[in-house]
Formats: C-alpha cells, sequence, structure tokens
C-alpha cells in the first residue's frame, strides 16, 4: 500500500473536520466551544454564540456592537459619566494610554468568570487611580483616600452617579431618614399604550371550565381595560392560539416585555436568543433556589396568571416561590415586610407596602405625559430586576428615596449584613460623602 | 518512510516544473511583441489624451485640493458662535426666566420637569455629539478659570492659545500640537461673556476660581481641533 501515513492523516482530519462540523452545526448544545464560563450577567446565554458573536468576520467593533446593543441605552439613560467619546478625545490621548476603554471589554472581558470581580469586572481595583491620582490635590477630602475606595464606598461609580453627584448629595440632604406618610406610584402605562379595546368574548367549545375562567377574568384589571380573550389568544386573521407567547403581552405592555427580556429573568426570551434557547429555570441559575422551583421556567405567567393579573401574587409570592437566597429568605420578618402585611390587612393605606417587586421591580414615573388633560404622567413597571441591582447605588433613586432620605439611602446601601438580613434594624455604616460636600458649602 | 514519499512527490513536481516553463520562454517572445504593440498604442493614445486635456482645460487634481486647515476651523466656528447665539437669544431668552418663564436654565436640567441646557452646556452636548459621529474633528470649550478642573488646559498649546486670546481681545490662536502620534491643527478662539447670566453664574459658583469676570471679558475659549496627518 503506498502512503498509508497520509491515509491515516487525512481519515484523522476528516474524523476531527466532522467532529468540529457536528459541534458547530449539528449539536443540541455548544458547551464544548465555550472558551471558559460567562459572567453572572451573560451565564444565562452563553450557549446562543450569535448573541454576543454576531460576525464570524469582523474585528473588536462586532463584540462592541453586541455590547452596546444591549446596554447603550441604558448608559444613556445613567449619563454615563465614561463615554467612549471621553476616551477617543486628543485631549486625553495621554491618559487613554493608561487605560483605552474605547471598548467595553477592556474591564468587562468576557470567558474570564475566576478573574471577574463584581458588577463583571476584569481589570484591577485601582483602574481609577491610574487617572485620577492627583484628585487630593484640589479637593481637600480627597487627600490620602486609599487607591481603592473610590468605587467601594458607595461614593462614585465608573458609569452612574445619578444618585452621587455633589449637587445632589447636597440638594438631598438633612432630610429624616423616612417618610412615614410615603405612597408608592401606581403603574399605569399599559392602560395608555393599549389600542385594543373591548374585541368581544370568545367562546370554545373543549374541555376548559370557562365559568370559572370567565369569574377570574371578570374581576382582573384586564376586564377594566376592556381587554377580552381575542385580545390575547387570537390575532386579527389569525387562529386561536392556546397558549399565548410573550409576544401576546407585549401589544400592551410593551415597556414591561422590554425590561424583561433585558433583565436576568427573561433575557432568554430576548430576539435572537429565544430561538436557541428555553426560558430561564432555577436549575440553570447560580444564585440558591427552591429544590421545588428547580425544574419551573420562566415567562409573563410565570408570576402573572393571565386570566387573573395579580399584582399581590407577583409582588412577592411568585418571587419567593423561587429564590431562597438569605435576604430572600429574611424578607418575612424584615420592616418591609410588616408594612406589606398591613397593606394586605386593610390597615394601612393601598401602595404603602414595600414588596420584593417594590424595590427590584420598581414603578417608575417618567417625564412623558400620558393625559393632556390631567397632565397625568407614565408610569412603568421596571420588569428588568438587575437595572437598578449592581452596583446598588442604581437604586438611591428610583426605590430608596421613594420613602428613605439619601443618607440613610447610602448608608444602607453600604451595608452588606444589613442587606443580607433584608433591611431588619439600621446601617452600621455611615458614608461621609454628603458630610464632605455640605462642609464644602459652608467655606 | 514518509519523508521517502514527500521526497518523491517533491521530485515529480520539480521533473513537472521546466515544461511550463519552456512553454512560457516560447509565449514570452509572443507576448513581448504583443506588449511592445499594445504599449505603442496606449502611449499613442495616452498622449492624444494628454494634449487635448493640454488644449481644454488646465492640468489639476481636484481630488487633492484641501481646504487651509485655518479657513476650516475659522468656518468651524463660525457655525458654533451662530448656533450658541441663537440657542442664548432665540430659546433661553425668549422662554426661560427672562421671557415667557417657561423653561429653567439650569445646570443640573435633567433633574428638573422644565429644565433646559445652560448655552454652554448646549455647546458641549453639541461636542459630544459631533465626538459620537466623527473623529474628523474635535472641539471643547474651555478656560483658564474653568468650574470643572476637567475644563482647564491639558495640553502646552492649549493653555498657550487660552492665555493668547485673554490677553489680546478679539483676536484667534492657531498652532500644531502632537498628541498620542498624531499631528492637530489646533485653533483656540475666545468665549467672551455675552450676558450678565454668564458672569453671575461664574462669579458666584463655589468652584469658580476667579469671582470678578465683567461683560464682555474672554471668559474662556473654543478649542477646536483638526488631525493633519490623517
Amino acid at each position: 500500500m503506498r502512503f498509508p501515513a497520509l491515509k491515516i492523516w487525512l481519515v484523522f482530519s476528516l474524523i476531527m473536520l466532522s467532529g468540529l462540523g457536528y459541534l458547530l452545526f449539528a449539536a443540541p448544545s455548544k458547551d464544548n466551544l465555550l472558551i471558559g464560563q460567562a459572567t453572572h450577567g451573560h451565564h444565562q446565554i452563553e450557549l446562543a454564540c450569535e448573541a454576543c458573536h454576531t460576525s464570524s468576520f469582523g474585528g473588536p467593533e462586532i463584540l462592541q456592537n453586541a455590547c452596546t446593543g444591549c446596554h447603550q441605552q441604558e448608559l444613556d439613560a445613567a449619563h454615563d459619566s465614561h463615554p467612549r467619546k471621553k476616551f477617543t478625545d486628543p485631549r486625553n490621548a495621554e491618559l487613554a494610554e493608561r487605560l483605552d476603554a474605547t471598548m467595553c471589554v477592556t474591564c468587562h472581558a468576557e470567558h474570564q468568570l475566576e478573574q471577574t470581580r463584581d458588577m463583571g469586572v476584569t481589570v484591577a481595583e485601582d483602574v481609577c487611580f491610574h487617572c485620577h491620582e492627583a484628585v487630593g490635590e484640589h479637593r481637600e477630602s480627597h487627600e490620602g483616600l486609599s487607591f481603592d475606595t473610590c468605587a467601594t464606598s458607595g461614593c462614585h461609580n465608573f458609569h452612574d452617579n445619578r444618585a452621587l453627584y455633589e449637587s445632589f448629595l447636597v440638594k438631598n440632604a438633612g432630610k429624616p431618614w423616612v417618610d412615614y406618610e410615603a405612597v408608592l406610584p401606581l403603574a399605569n402605562s399599559a392602560r395608555f399604550l393599549s389600542a385594543k379595546g373591548s374585541s368581544g368574548m370568545y367562546e370554545k367549545n373543549d374541555h376548559h371550565d370557562y365559568a370559572q375562567i370567565k369569574s377570574d377574568w371578570s374581576e382582573s384589571s384586564h376586564a377594566g381595560a376592556a381587554v377580552t380573550c381575542v385580545d390575547c389568544h387570537q390575532a386579527a386573521g389569525e387562529a386561536w392560539v392556546e397558549q399565548p407567547g410573550v409576544q401576546a403581552c407585549e401589544s400592551c405592555h410593551a415597556d414591561e416585555i422590554y425590561g424583561f427580556v433585558s433583565g436576568k429573568h427573561g433575557m432568554r426570551l430576548a430576539p435572537v436568543i429565544k430561538e436557541q434557547l428555553e426560558p430561564m429555570s432555577p436549575k440553570l441559575a447560580r444564585l440558591d433556589f427552591k429544590d421545588s422551583a428547580h425544574d419551573l421556567q420562566l415567562t409573563c405567567s410565570s408570576c402573572h396568571d393571565p386570566h387573573k393579573p395579580n399584582l399581590q401574587k407577583a409582588a412577592v409570592e411568585s418571587c419567593l416561590g423561587c429564590h431562597a437566597d438569605q435576604h430572600s429568605l429574611a424578607y418575612q420578618t424584615s420592616p418591609h415586610a410588616r408594612l406589606w402585611q398591613a397593606e394586605l390587612d386593610q390597615v394601612a393605606p393601598e401602595n404603602t407596602g414595600v414588596t420584593c417587586a417594590s424595590c427590584h421591580m420598581p414603578t417608575i414615573e417618567h417625564k412623558q405625559i400620558v393625559d393632556k388633560e390631567t397632565r397625568l404622567r407614565k408610569v412603568s413597571i421596571e420588569h428588568n430586576q438587575s437595572a437598578t441591582l449592581r452596583p446598588n447605588e442604581k437604586m438611591i433613586r428610583p426605590v430608596c428615596m421613594q420613602c428613605h432620605s439619601l443618607e440613610f439611602s447610602i448608608d444602607a446601601l453600604a451595608d452588606e449584613a444589613l442587606i443580607l438580613n433584608n433591611f431588619n434594624g439600621k446601617p452600621s455604616k455611615h458614608v461621609e460623602s454628603v458630610d464632605w460636600a455640605l462642609k464644602r458649602e459652608t467655606r | 518512510m514518509g519523508a521517502e514519499e514527500g521526497n518523491e512527490v517533491g521530485s515529480n513536481d520539480v521533473h513537472r516544473q521546466p515544461e511550463p516553463s519552456q512553454s512560457n520562454q516560447y509565449e514570452t517572445g509572443n507576448n513581448m511583441k504583443k506588449q511592445i504593440l499594445v504599449g505603442s498604442l496606449v502611449s499613442a493614445s495616452l498622449a492624444v489624451l494628454v494634449g487635448c486635456s493640454q488644449q481644454s482645460a488646465p492640468a489639476t487634481e481636484p481630488a487633492k485640493v484641501g481646504i487651509d486647515p485655518k479657513i476650516y476651523t475659522d468656518s468651524l466656528f463660525a457655525v458654533m458662535k451662530a448656533d450658541r447665539t441663537n440657542y442664548t437669544k432665540l430659546v433661553v431668552k425668549r422662554l426661560g426666566p427672562a421671557g415667557a418663564d417657561v423653561i429653567k436654565p439650569d445646570e443640573h436640567w435633567e433633574d428638573l420637569d422644565n429644565g433646559t441646557l445652560l448655552p454652554a452646556q448646549m455647546f458641549r452636548a453639541g461636542a459630544e455629539a459631533v465626538a459620537e459621529m466623527t473623529d474628523d474633528f474635535t472641539y471643547s470649550l474651555q478656560s483658564l478659570w474653568p468650574i470643572g478642573k476637567q475644563n482647564g488646559p491639558k495640553t502646552p498649546i492649549e493653555k498657550a492659545g487660552l492665555e493668547y486670546i485673554a490677553a489680546n481681545p478679539g483676536e484667534n490662536y492657531y498652532g500644531e500640537e502632537e498628541l498620542g502620534g498624531v499631528t492637530y491643527y489646533t485653533a483656540v478662539y475666545p468665549d467672551v461673556a455675552v450676558s450678565d447670566a454668564c458672569t453671575i453664574c461664574h462669579n458666584e459658583h463655589k468652584d469658580s476660581p476667579k469671582n470678578d469676570f465683567q461683560l464682555g471679558e474672554v471668559m474662556g475659549g473654543v478649542v477646536i481641533r483638526v488631525p493633519l496627518n490623517k
């Protein structure tokens, strides 16, 4: 036989190519292709490679566009303190040589979980120091501060400083730690987005107990908004859908769906990804969950029964049906839970209770006027539970300050033990930022 | 064994090589004749073209004609100044506290329902939006007495330019500088206090290093920067 080694090489090459082809195009999972585990923010979608690696050809801009495609809107809303243009400005050329943050991956490298810190950061803790080392020279209070305290002390964030800038600290200083008469806003966005009106009832002769469904529905907010069976189950000119998907909700709840698919609960249902992955499930998560919730899946109807949309269930019961970490388990004995129980018992006014959703899916009052006559503003519920979670100072303005003072909010969020016991007590830490800001005012 | 086979394959290649080589030699002779013929025709045609073009139009290369950097930056500054003046007069003065009082120009305008940008902030917002669209030029509003330290001069040219326009009212400053390996044409234009709103705010601000600005005084400068070796 001639060239046996060449033939063996060819056979092995073919086998390897076939294997690679199978992994790339036919394998049910691409986990063997992962070069490393993704961060806590992306691990849910790490097997939908195309979500970030949108093209096989091209340079770093491919990944950068993927980052900004999902995160730019949030960065714009946060008035990003370190936008890309800051690093492309020629007058900052010298500083950009120290930290070239024109690409997100400069600080947030992916698939390097073992060296990823909080907020998905993969650069060293002295990152601020390299550009801001001289801050103590013109800011007396900052003289001699340690290089790693800028972003870890509750004072500054790299991107979002909406609740931390000096004028805001001064303007909101000195208020009582809690407003005992605080009432949370009531969401109204779906009411004004719904363009459907009543389309009439629809009845089918099948196994469903329509009497019960009708009864549930008639007391629901859907009935109040004249949203009927066909509005969700049968789009115009199309066949009846037994279990409508997220898109059925989206026509009226666009804001909520956008938030849902942007956060950890729903990102596997985002466009492109939903064709490749099943909905998120506790068994896929990295937090602690109840064993009984192991195989559940997350869609709109996981928390909201569509025939009796019940915000009470979605506010606490749905969350604690799955989440079993220390903070979640401590909720029922917290002061916030007592306020919620008082509301449920109707001994306290509506919207004075504080639930899981009050903080993690807060009602957001927008600038947009939805009713010109009454000047009513749009209020929607932020369904991206990560939007205010990390860094937790993002929670100060839209959440904590609905009821608490700025100083109390900053201190409470800097106290990790207090967060773990679900705010059962007062902060044991004090962040001096407001004191320093006030001191400069009196000079 | 693999090496031997490799040699065999290699030697076959070597033996095959001369055939096309010989063919090339034969073809080269023919090709040379063709090339001479084609070359003559092309030369003749070019000579006619050049002759015609010399008769009908001057031999210019429009694509390589550029704008003098000074004219370019002066023109950009004219647009910036016009927009800023219009925003100040047609929006802020007309609708702000001095006019209909329906909008409130404020440093932290985003926190107010009817807040709007101060004219200087509107100018910066323009500079930031441009930075997202192009790197063919950048511009910024700077001062020797900035409220925000980041708006003070950073490069020697910026410092020299701001000092020059402050000492020579009505004049501009032009220079070249190298930043990050790129040579820039840098122009500095005076930014004059046109309204008492400018002087009052700067004179009273706790972070302002100068608190005796007068109307008509140079408070800072607009720095426009154009890369020269792109």
